[in-house]
């Protein structure tokens, strides 16, 4: 059970850091396109900012920010979502993994690759975020007595 | 037996050492990793994606099988640290 640590600075130091982390990991996400970066990165991030969250604030007020429960929800529903976003394209006449056949309308070939690649690095960086923050729970979860 | 097991970490380390000097110089185009795809890739990158990023887009799109089993090696992490490491109820 991680208790809230007893000290002015580092909860209000990691009060401002959190939200900031955050916005950082949704720019390297989003911005993989022109720069280093992605879904696995930007997931990373996210999960870290969750973790200083947890060890800042104790285990009680950030399980109130997210479950556990709903951290499991995010790593599946990433997980299952990046699964059917490379199925999709095969009942529209592409192959595995083809994201010209997104059925996206009024999109170019080329275009529906782009939007393709950005609506799978979401995915992996949820599911990355997810995975990351089940496995930190289950490391740290109360066990004996 | 420590003398031996040194023995045999120093002939390996000799032998990846010597290895080492047959690899390619990074960067050179002449290599035989260079000649495959990728120059493919760097020249139609661009009219196929959309993409600037070269990375990416091999990684997303070209190499997306890659990164779905990528993905998938994480999610069977924590996949097994819930199966091994959550509380169960005692059965007795």
């Amino acid at each position: 059970m991680i208790k809230r640590y007893d000290s002015v600075i580092v909860d209000i130091t990691c009060r401002i850091m959190v939200p900031f982390i955050q916005l950082f990991a949704i720019y390297v996400i989003f911005h993989g396109h022109y720069s280093p970066g992605g879904g696995f990165q930007g997931g990373v991030l996210l999960a870290s900012s969750m973790i200083l969250h947890r060890l800042s604030l104790g285990q009680k007020e950030s399980y109130a920010k997210l479950a556990p429960r709903n951290a499991s929800i995010l790593g599946t529903g990433g997980m299952f979502l990046f699964m059917l976003t490379a199925i999709l394209p095969i009942f529209f006449g592409g192959m595995f993994l083809d994201y010209s056949f997104l059925p996206i309308p009024g999109l170019e070939s080329a275009m529906l690759r782009y939007y393709g690649i950005l609506i799978v690095e979401i995915w992996i960086g949820i599911a990355v975020f997810g995975c990351l923050v089940v496995i930190f729970d289950r490391l740290t979860e109360r066990r004996w007595g | 037996m420590r003398a031996a097991s040194a023995i045999i970490i120093a002939a390996f380390a000799a032998l990846m050492i010597y290895a080492t000097s047959g690899l390619p110089v990074p960067g050179d185009p002449d290599a035989p990793g260079s000649g495959h795809v990728s120059q493919y890739y760097i020249e139609h990158s661009m009219e196929d994606t959309h993409t600037p990023n070269i990375v990416t887009a091999v990684l997303a799109d070209y190499r997306g099988f890659d990164t779905l089993g990528e993905t998938l090696v994480i999610f069977t992490a924590s996949l097994a640290c819930v199966l091994i490491l959550a509380r169960r109820i005692d059965r007795d």
